[in-house]
C-alpha cells in the first residue's frame, strides 16, 4: 500500500500529502506520525496540504487527530498551504479549526513553528 | 454543453469514495464548473458516500447532468438499502451522529449545493439527490 512520505528538518517533520487520501492512508499517517515524533524527537510537525482539492469532515477529522497526538508527544503541528476553495468549502460545510493551527504556505508554518519553540525553550515569551 | 449518459458508481470500501471524488470532479470540469462550484460538490459528493458506506451499508452513487430552462447542473443520487434514518430532522443537524464522525455529512452537504432532497424509510433505505447549478 502506498504511504505518505515524512521528511525531518532539524526538530520538524515535514508531511506532504499529495494523494488524494483513502480513509486507510489517512489511519497510517497518524500511526507513522506519531511514531516519528518520538523516533526523531521532533517538536514540530508541519503538514502541507497544497496539493489537497478538497478537505472533507473526515480528512478535517484526522487533521485534528493528528495536532492533539503531537501536542501529547509534545510537538506542535501546523497546517499550511490550504487553497483558497478548500476554504470557503470548510467554513461553508461548517468544519470546526479553532484546534488546527494554519498557515499561509510551508516558509510561514516554519516561522510560526520556530516561535513556538523558542517559547517553550526558556519558559518565556521572547 | 452536451449532455452526459446518466452514471453509476458503486459504493463500497473507502477506495470508491476516492473514485467517486474524481468521477463527480471531472463531470463538474467536463461541464464548465468552476472551481469553487467543483470542490463544493466533490466534497459533498464525499461527505454522502462516506455516509452511504457507514451508515448504509454500501449503494450507489447515480450522477448526471440536467438541464432547465438554459441552465446546467449536476445532479448526484446517493442511494442504499441499509437501516433508513429514524429522524431526518434531527440528522440534518450539524452535530448529531450516530456513529464516530463529527455529524457534518448531511447538514454539511446541504449546504454546500443549490438543491438537496432526502428520503428514508427505516428498514427499507435512504436516498439523497443533490444538485449544483451553474
Amino acid at each position: 500500500m502506498d504511504k505518505i512520505p515524512i521528511l525531518k528538518i532539524g526538530d520538524i517533520l515535514l508531511v506532504t500529502i499529495q494523494v488524494d487520501m483513502h480513509d486507510q492512508l489517512a489511519v497510517s499517517l497518524q500511526d507513522d506520525l506519531t511514531a516519528r515524533i518520538v523516533k526523531d524527537h521532533a517538536r514540530g510537525v508541519l503538514i502541507d496540504i497544497s496539493s489537497l482539492e478538497m478537505v472533507d469532515s473526515f480528512i478535517g477529522r484526522m487533521l485534528g487527530y493528528i495536532a492533539a497526538m503531537s501536542q501529547a508527544l509534545g510537538a506542535q503541528t501546523v497546517v499550511v498551504g490550504m487553497r483558497p476553495a478548500v476554504a470557503i468549502t470548510i467554513v461553508e460545510l461548517g468544519l470546526p479549526m479553532e484546534n488546527i493551527q494554519t498557515a499561509l504556505n510551508v516558509e510561514r508554518g516554519v516561522e510560526k513553528l520556530q516561535r513556538a519553540m523558542d517559547t517553550s525553550d526558556d519558559g518565556t515569551k521572547r | 454543453m452536451s449532455p452526459m449518459e446518466p452514471e453509476t458508481v458503486e459504493l463500497k470500501t473507502s477506495e470508491d469514495i476516492v473514485r467517486a471524488r474524481q468521477r463527480v470532479r471531472t463531470c463538474m470540469i467536463d461541464h464548465g464548473f468552476g472551481l469553487i462550484d467543483q470542490t463544493k460538490m466533490v466534497t459533498a459528493a464525499s461527505e454522502l458516500a462516506r455516509n452511504t458506506i457507514d451508515y448504509g451499508k454500501g449503494g450507489t452513487m447515480r450522477i448526471e447532468s440536467i438541464t432547465d430552462s438554459g441552465r446546467t447542473g449536476m445532479r448526484l443520487v446517493f442511494l442504499d438499502k441499509g437501516p433508513g434514518i429514524k429522524d431526518i430532522q434531527q440528522a440534518l443537524k450539524d452535530g448529531f451522529t450516530t456513529g464516530q464522525g463529527l455529524g457534518l455529512g448531511l447538514g454539511g452537504s446541504k449546504r454546500l449545493v443549490n438543491d438537496f432532497e432526502i428520503w428514508s424509510e427505516p428498514d427499507k433505505g435512504t436516498k439523497v439527490t443533490i444538485t449544483r447549478w451553474r
